[in-house]
């Protein structure tokens, strides 16, 4: 297999012009990630100040509603920022520190990375600057004021779709004008070798501490461990522990937004085809003349139309299996989990979440499903009563 | 000997970019004969790409007129067929990666071939990477372009010792586009390619005036010149082609001084 490769999907799909800064960053990950200093601030932060570990979360009233599988909650939204994005961020920056980095840029959707990068870049000293598509701005502002607030400058996108695809674009072109003092602080499990290592490796975590957690809660490993995909972050974390015990299923919640059916989706497993963009080989939806399709999801975050490498080759093998989730679905199990458990799940877990719902009553009361709740609900509040209908003065 | 290697025979070479159906593909079909004539030696057409990372504002916007008045792959195909009944000139197809990809690798290579485009520029596959599109341009005689960028120091070397048709010499950091100054040293990273090979080496990205396009062209075996290009299309749209045909005149004529 070639470097930075999942099977086929995977590798360096970027101008000649970035080649230096994937590079650099590549040599100092493999120098870092072995290196016990590093490893052991890094520990100490995702202690300390990320609040880690996170807690793992037994559902009980869950559980008994829907009557089959035992229901845990790997409970992320717990973190600091309010996501899984912070265990990413803090590795990255650090990484950026030690490269000697003065300044990180990054893309963001919905603004959950954006805010873990304003708030790491802010500990830890360095300039920042988030770029984020100008209708996410409108449809985000709080996010906005949030990262401002934390000493960032945020850069709207006006270019294509003004989503987070061309978000991603604009920070890539901004990296290949200055790289000399800047790392681009990508938030997925994405973009060129060797981000979707680096970002899976810094999320890993999640895995490891759901089966620790298991252990000591229930003496073996679950059944199944679901989780939310967008570009594939939390996914990539909740599962990769997971990949040599084959005896645990593994599912990925696709955004479906209106429908599978219809041209208002971001389910790329379902209905993407393999291509090349944004440094990767990997599925995307796109028209047949390889053009990339506008996507759409009620979740900014789910809102892109690719997705990580190691996911389309977790999907080719059969080792993981990937499933669409409508907004309507997402929507109703974000009331269920605020009425039943009293949780606020963000709006891309409550896919997860959805999808529990429909499993749970299929399985044995002796089995277990972990759900990866990669966030809090807060950002997603004002979103949800806009799609309800109720109108809300702040 | 190739249309490629023949126009840089004994000259410094113009080779002119504009986006491919910007903003129609009638209007494209028309410029490329009128910028040969005008003294073009080679022209690289763009395939309109919905998310060109290595574009700046000018190039972006002509992708998304070119896709937003229908252009597709196929159109541009028969229009090239249709141009080289008209002209001798060598023509390129700048291109993303994802287009040729998805329409299929050895359909689009094939079809090349046959409407006669003499190379492929691929700005987001990097040398690692070629062997995604090397064997196919090979078997149907496509010259896949390499590019060198001011980053790539002790990368030139090796880039430069598989380089096919000429070399693309990337002046600036950053994307495409009119900049005032180039600051880069590009006498010393051609001399750093003339250790290593012969090939003609081309200086693009940000020249505009015929100033900076003769001292390029000094310091090299030809210029590209794309968005200053570009800019005067999106200005006159389908009455564009007498400013441009007219600036590459001007461009042209700074150029040959320098021989």
């Amino acid at each position: 297999m070639k470097t930075g490769r999942f099977g086929d999907y995977g590798g360096q799909f970027i101008p000649e012009t970035l080649m230096k800064a994937v590079k650099e960053l590549s040599e100092a990950y493999e120098y870092y990630r072995n290196n016990a200093d590093f490893q052991k601030e890094l520990e100490d932060l995702l202690k300390n100040y990320a609040g880690r570990p996170s807690l793992l979360y037994y559902a009980e009233k869950m559980t008994r509603d829907l009557g089959g599988a035992k229901i845990y909650l790997k409970r992320e939204d717990l973190n600091h920022t309010g996501s899984h994005k912070i265990n990413n961020v803090l590795g990255q920056i650090l990484l950026a520190k030690r490269m000697g980095k003065k300044r990180v840029i990054a893309e963001t959707g919905a603004g959950q990375h954006g805010v873990a990068t304003a708030t790491a870049a802010a500990l830890m000293d360095m300039e920042c600057k988030i770029f984020m598509g100008q209708e996410d701005m409108e449809r985000q502002a709080l996010n906005v004021f949030r990262m401002e607030l934390l000493g960032a400058t945020v850069q709207p996108v006006t270019s294509g779709t003004r989503t987070l695809k061309d978000a991603v674009n604009e920070t890539m072109r901004e990296w290949s004008t200055r790289m000399e003092d800047t790392l681009y602080v990508l938030g997925s499990v994405m973009g060129p070798h060797p981000y979707p290592t680096i970002v899976r490796d810094f999320q890993r975590i999640i895995g490891k501490e759901i089966k620790e957690q298991l252990m000591l809660a229930e003496g073996k490993l679950p059944d199944i461990v679901i989780a939310c995909v967008g570009g594939g972050s939390n996914a990539i974390g909740a599962f990769h522990e997971f990949i040599e015990d084959t005896s645990v299923k593994l599912i990925g919640c696709e955004a479906a937004g209106l429908g599978v059916d219809t041209p208002k989706n971001a389910a790329t497993i379902a209905n993407g085809t393999v291509g090349i963009f944004h440094g990767m080989k990997s599925f995307f939806c796109q028209d047949h003349y390889g053009q990339i399709a506008p996507v759409y999801s009620i979740s900014a975050g789910l809102d892109y139309p690719g997705i990580g490498p190691e996911h389309a080759y977790l999907y080719d093998t059969g080792r993981a299996k990937y499933v669409p989730v409508t907004d309507a679905e997402a929507v109703s199990a974000f009331e269920y989990l605020s009425r039943t458990e009293g949780i606020i799940p963000a709006i891309e877990s409550a896919h997860a979440v959805a999808y529990a719902r429909k499993l749970a009553p299929t399985m044995e009361k002796d089995q277990i499903i972990v759900i990866n709740l990669s966030g809090r609900g807060d950002k997603d509040v004002a979103a949800i009563a806009r799609y309800k209908g109720v109108a809300l003065h702040e | 000997m190739s249309r490629i290697t023949k126009a840089f025979e004994n000259k410094k070479a113009f080779i002119a970019f504009i986006t491919g159906g910007d903003p129609d593909i009638e209007t494209t079909e028309k410029l490329i004969p009128a910028m040969a004539e005008a003294g073009a030696d080679l022209i690289e057409i763009g395939i309109p790409f919905s998310d060109p990372v290595a574009e700046g504002s000018v190039i972006q916007q002509a992708d998304e007129r070119a896709l937003k008045n229908g252009c597709t792959v196929d159109k541009l195909f028969d229009m090239v067929s249709a141009v080289r009944r008209k002209t001798d000139i060598p023509l390129l197809f700048m291109t993303y990666l994802n287009p040729v990809y998805v329409y299929g690798k050895e359909k689009f290579l094939c079809r090349c071939k046959q409407c006669g485009i003499d190379g492929m520029i691929v700005p987001d596959m990097p040398f690692e990477e070629k062997d995604e599109l090397s064997g196919e341009c090979e078997d149907y005689g496509v010259d896949l372009i390499s590019m060198i960028a001011p980053t790539s120091r002790e990368r030139i070397d090796r880039i430069a010792k598989e380089a096919k048709g000429f070399l693309y010499c990337v002046s600036s950091l950053g994307v495409t586009g009119v900049r005032s100054k180039i600051t880069t040293d590009m006498g010393e990273m051609i001399r750093r390619v003339r250790e290593v090979t012969n090939i003609p080496c081309a200086i693009g990205f940000g020249i505009s005036t015929p100033e900076q396009a003769a001292h390029m062209a000094q310091l090299s075996d030809g210029v590209i010149v794309g968005s200053a290009i570009v800019k005067l299309i999106g200005e006159y749209g389908r009455e564009s082609l007498k400013p441009v045909t007219e600036y590459i005149r001007r461009l042209k004529k700074a150029i040959k001084l320098c021989l």
